[in-house]
């Protein structure tokens, strides 16, 4: 897997609560059978009208969020099912960063999975970076995790609380076969014991 | 000893490895596979040169993809590239299948249960979310990513971080017409579609007991629509009676002995949850979803909400965003929502009690003019045992179409979609934007709920009904 590296960006503010896996890759589009090229798929009936142009309408599709590399979103994102596709095309897209108030459990797994970062922070914290990334001209975020801090360009800092196996994996980009291997003598053993 | 849960029982006895601050490394007695979730895995594993551990442990089907009316003419050639990966990959692998000209083909959730491949006590998993529907056999059962999907073929085992535990008691007598499904809609309607994140769910109480094995699949099915991990169900007489005929099941040599083992997986008296909820079956009413997310859910006498009334902002947008999205005005009577569409299958109500069931709210009369109805039963063996019933002839009768099993219109992957616009009374378990179809509108319900709406051509009350449904 890729290591995970700080990133600086303008977040993208997605105001919504409940953002199923439905939306983020819609369910024609999980018909390939490699890991890449989903990102032109991410949120696609927000992303673009019927008849297949752009939506002007939709967040994302604003310039100044073109190039972001952090989403924000509301309460319980990812919810719904437990498509991998989902957090392919959030990574195929370009996003590395997802920051919400709570997260659906099988998604928030796949995140470290595949090189993003699922950060939760608190309600008031939410809503000063939609507000930040709304109204401030050059607003930034910085997410460094190899020194756990969150931390943008108008002086707000704070600590990451990120589970420490999962930051080792992250950092390092290990393959967590790999890692689960190193136990099979243990797998070997638990194996005997059930078949006696 | 300290009184113990039947999760306890089951995530101690499936520890490989563990280490203070890790995950914990758990051992993976059943690996079921489906066609969309695992191609990527497969690749994986033929990138690094890796077999599969226990193929004596890993099935698979198909089923998302699967037409429901010519099942043997796939004409998306993408659909088809899926099929037939999965079906070459399988034999590369030596992973037994069940393709589409085996006569127990089904819903991955259906057949597992079925074959007698989901047992008490053991874990189990499968790259997809329902994969909580076999919980209501007391195991510990979840859904997982597609890397994980690889990690479990090549090592057996898989990392996870211990839930909390959640106990969903129900009491009380559910009234003629309120099902399994009204029951875990109203949960989930009460804890919110987050409720139960980063906990599995233990459903007790006297209501859940009476259940039959197939409602008890209803209500842990739809454990994932309430956020949990994972849904479950102490094993009981019900779920031994159920299981002891089944096909891997009736050959056991030590089939007395097994069936004791799994009595005493049952959470002992006293034992202990991180959260409860108790619900009263007596008050909860037939349900219908008005919204974008199986939380948005109301009774049947009930009206679509107000969001001028939500004091929230957040919580009045999504209400806001939903409306909007499903056609509706606020304070509408649910009893007045017009429907164009039914669709009575998946692994939430797909089985043989439901579609016997809703057979008997058709039975003599006929499917209103403005609606299109199709039946898909969850498997194959369901759609065999319902033809020697002869129900398939009731809804033919009435105007349903009958059809092949499958996933079907519970995520259209296949050509049995909604177009936009169309509205539907739908006994799947997700009414997210665009689940059936782009543009197309959701409305959960029972089967009996759908299939009373199919006659009316909108939403009505099953209480008012006077047929027996037995204990359904
Ligand atoms: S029936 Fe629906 S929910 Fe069940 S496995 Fe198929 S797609 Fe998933």
């Amino acid at each position: 897997m890729e290591k995970f590296n700080t990133v600086i960006s303008r977040p993208a503010p997605l105001d919504s609560s409940n953002v199923d896996t439905d939306q983020i890759i819609p369910k024609q589009f999980l018909k390939r059978i490699e890991r890449t090229g989903f990102g032109e798929f991410l949120f696609f009936d927000w992303r673009f009208n019927d008849d297949g142009t752009i939506n002007n309408k939709f967040i994302l599709n604003e310039k100044r969020f073109k190039d972001s590399e952090i989403l924000l979103s509301q309460e319980n994102f990812g919810c719904g099912s437990s498509r991998e596709h989902a957090p392919w095309a959030l990574r195929d897209y370009g996003f590395k960063v997802i920051i919400s108030t709570s997260f659906a459990d099988i998604l928030f797994n796949n995140c470290f999975k595949n090189c993003i970062l699922p950060v939760v922070v608190n309600e008031k914290e939410l809503n000063y970076f939609f507000n930040s990334t709304l109204n401030l001209e050059d607003y930034e975020l910085e997410v460094d995790l190899q020194n756990m801090v969150l931390s943008d360009n108008k002086g707000f800092s704070q600590n990451l609380d990120v589970d420490p196996y999962r930051r080792k994996c992250l950092l390092e980009g290990l393959d967590d076969i790999a890692l689960t291997l190193i136990h099979e003598e243990k797998i070997t053993m638990y194996e005997n014991a059930l078949s006696n | 000893m300290r009184p113990k849960t039947l999760f306890d029982k089951i995530w101690n006895k499936h520890i490989v490895h563990e280490e203070e601050g890790k995950p914990t490394l758990l051992y993976v007695d059943l690996h079921l596979v489906h066609e969309v979730t695992s191609p990527q895995a497969f690749e994986g594993l033929r990138e690094a040169g890796r077999r599969i551990r226990r193929t004596d442990k890993t099935f698979a089907t198909m089923d998302h993809n699967v037409p429901t009316l010519d099942r043997h003419n796939i004409k998306d050639p993408i659909s088809l590239q899926q099929i037939e990966t999965l079906a070459s990959n399988c034999k590369e692998f030596g992973v037994e299948l069940f393709d589409l000209a085996s006569p127990y083909q089904g819903i991955v959730h259906v057949i597992g249960p079925e074959q007698g491949l989901t047992r008490p006590g053991s874990t189990i998993v499968c790259g997809d979310s329902h994969t909580s529907t076999h919980g209501a056999f007391g195991a510990l059962a979840f859904g997982i990513g597609t890397s994980e999907v690889e990690h479990v073929m090549s090592t057996q085992c898989l990392w996870q971080n211990k839930p909390k535990t959640f106990e969903v008691r129900v009491g009380g007598k559910r009234p003629q017409g309120v099902t399994a499904k009204d029951i875990i809609l109203s949960i989930i309607g009460t804890i919110g579609t987050a409720g139960a994140t980063g906990y599995v769910i233990e459903y007790t109480g006297e209501t859940i007991r009476s259940l039959s094995m197939e409602q008890r699949m209803t209500i842990c099915n739809m454990s994932i629509e309430g956020g949990a991990r994972a849904g479950m169900i102490s094993p009981d007489k019900t779920t031994i009676d159920y299981l002891i005929d089944k096909p891997r099941i009736k050959s056991e040599e030590n089939l007395d002995n097994l069936t004791k083992e799994w009595l005493k997986l049952a959470s002992d008296e006293g034992a202990t949850f991180d959260e409860t909820l108790i619900l009263d079956a007596s008050k909860i009413a037939p349900q219908v979803s008005w919204g974008t997310s199986p939380g948005m859910v109301t009774g049947i006498k009930d009206k679509v909400p107000n969001p001028k009334e939500i004091e929230d902002p957040v919580k009045r947008k999504s209400i806001e965003d939903a409306l909007n999205y499903m056609g509706l005005k606020a304070d509408t009577p649910i009893e007045d929502i017009k429907i164009d569409t039914v669709f009575i299958g998946s692994c939430t109500n797909g089985r043989i009690e439901d579609l016997i069931a809703a057979s008997k709210i058709i039975k003599g009369n006929k499917v209103s003019s403005r609606v299109k109805a199709i039946v898909v039963p969850g498997s194959q063996v369901v759609k065999y045992q319902a033809e020697k019933l002869g129900i398939d002839k009731i809804f033919k009768d009435a105007g349903f179409e009958w059809r092949e099993s499958g996933c079907s219109m519970c995520l259209a992957m296949n050509p049995d979609k909604l177009s936009p616009g169309e509205r539907a009374a739908s006994t799947s378990n997700r009414n997210f934007e665009g689940r059936q179809g782009k543009g197309g509108r959701t409305h959960l319900v029972s089967p009996t709920m759908a299939a009373a709406a199919a006659i009316k051509g909108r939403f009505t009350d099953i209480r008012s009904y006077d047929i027996d449904l037995g204990e359904y």
